[in-house]
């Protein structure tokens, strides 16, 4: 037994390090996924809306936990030598892509209907549409939700200690395991956790200003 | 050649036929007025002409080019027909110059300035220049529909659709939004309205359409239509209620 030292702290931001890097990965992966979900979610072709909303379904619907346990077990025993960092970034990757194609195309569907028909009389494409006059749109209504999710991302990724991963919150199991003193250790970790996560919400705050910006009252749904 | 032709089109909801073998021109400089209860298919018959809705039997036919049929260029023939809603359908995030610039930036490829110039002459031509700043939401509901028709009026469409411009309006700012609709028409723009206002309609039409379950009951010049209104559907339709 020892005492917690501000040696342990170090080691804690070590290993947040590994918590900001899987989290970064997620929102990355995820969010190019997420789009590209997002929009076959949407898309004309029911092929693709099909595929895309089974996709969505089975990442909702089966636990995280076991999503990481596939990529890196599943993909070992199906021949890809893989290390705990991909795996854990596949897993969130898919993870993020399903909850976020959802939000997204929650807020593409709140634009009204006559925003659609009003645009496309002015002869533009689809693509155009999307670009010029729904997503600016859709954008105010999904960064609530999609900050909050990221938000839970970076804490979920404390999952990823399940495969061998020692991100901050293992860091601090392991700490705890050998000062036995859980409220500074845990607290530590605590208070890491809400450094990596508060900017976040602060940078919602802003950006929701800036969208706002000129505008005296949130866009009429 | 007329710039709008419409022939036998005819279109069902499932069992309910919204428009039953449908047939008018509009030539160059004319304007139509299709009048009728809801639910007469006028509407229907107006987003028809654009391809916002479709057909199931007969043709449209814009400046010769067929609305409906595989193929056509829906991109380019909108630009040949603006259309003004109900509900103005303007877009909140954009400011009313950048709401008439849009469709010229983005569609017509224009440049910025050149488009900056277009918006604004055409918001001037509805008696709002000075509002070019102002988002939606900051207008009264009669800016905001003369907004929309500058949007539509800077494609330089060759017919205009205006779909129950003033419904959606207070009594003291339809005559705002009638006047400018009105001095288009004094310009010689090719339109065709669907409206409640009888006393427009009257003034402004060259000739009007009754619609009634679909189909066109009675049509004529203005005078005549509401002047010797022949069938009794017509009759009940424009006579003011007494009570």
């Amino acid at each position: 037994m020892r005492d917690f030292s501000p040696f342990d702290v170090v080691l804690l931001l070590q290993a947040a390090r590994w918590t900001v890097l899987l989290s970064t990965i997620a929102f990355v992966g995820g969010g190019l996924l997420g789009a590209v979900m997002t929009w076959m979610r949407i898309s004309r072709s029911s092929a693709l809306r099909h595929f895309a909303r089974g996709y969505i379904l089975l990442l909702q619907g089966t636990p995280l936990l076991m999503q990481i346990f596939l990529a890196y077990f599943g993909l070992a025993l199906a021949g890809f030598d893989i290390s705990a960092v991909v795996a854990a970034g596949i897993a969130f990757t898919a993870y993020a892509s399903a909850f976020l194609a959802e939000i997204w195309r929650g807020s593409i569907e709140a634009i009204p209907r006559p925003q659609w028909e009003g645009s496309v009389s002015l002869g533009m494409t689809r693509f155009e549409q999307m670009r010029y006059v729904i997503v600016p749109q859709a954008l105010r209504l999904a960064l609530p939700p999609t900050v909050g999710f990221l938000v839970q991302i970076v804490k979920n990724t404390s999952l990823a200690a399940i495969i061998g991963f020692t991100d901050l919150a293992r860091a601090g199991q392991l700490i705890n395991n050998v000062t036995l003193m859980p409220f500074p250790v845990f607290g530590t970790v605590a208070a890491i956790y809400f450094v990596l996560c508060f900017p976040l919400s602060l940078a919602s705050r802003a950006l929701e200003r800036r969208l706002h910006a000129g505008r005296q009252r949130p866009a009429r749904v | 050649m007329p710039v709008v032709s419409v022939q036998h089109a005819s279109k069902s909801y499932g069992p309910l036929r919204v428009l039953d073998d449908v047939s008018f021109d509009v030539y160059r400089g004319q304007v139509v007025v299709l009048i009728g209860r809801s639910g007469s298919g006028k509407s229907t018959m107006l987003r028809c002409l654009n391809g916002l809705e479709g057909i199931d039997a007969g043709t449209v036919t814009i400046d010769g080019v067929a609305v409906h049929a595989k193929g056509t260029d829906l991109r380019r023939l909108r630009q040949e027909v603006g259309i003004v809603f109900q509900h103005y359908n303007l877009f909140p995030h954009l400011t009313v110059e950048q709401n008439v610039m849009l469709g010229l930036t983005v569609v017509k490829r224009m440049k910025r300035a050149d488009a900056q110039a277009v918006a604004a002459t055409t918001l001037s031509q509805v008696g709002l220049a000075d509002k070019r700043a102002a988002f939606p939401e900051q207008l009264s509901g009669g800016q905001q529909q003369r907004v929309a028709i500058a949007r539509s009026l800077a494609m330089q469409p060759k017919v205009m659709l205006f779909d129950e411009v003033t419904s959606a309006l207070d009594p003291e700012l339809k005559d705002e939004v009638l006047n400018v609709v009105e001095a288009l028409a004094a310009s010689g723009m090719t339109m065709v309205l669907v409206t409640h206002e009888m006393a427009f309609a009257r003034h402004v039409a060259d000739s009007v359409i009754f619609m009634h379950a679909g189909r066109i009951h009675e049509t004529g010049p203005p005078a005549r239509i509401f002047g010797e209104p022949s069938t009794p559907e017509l009759r009940q339709f424009i006579t003011p209620r007494t009570n």
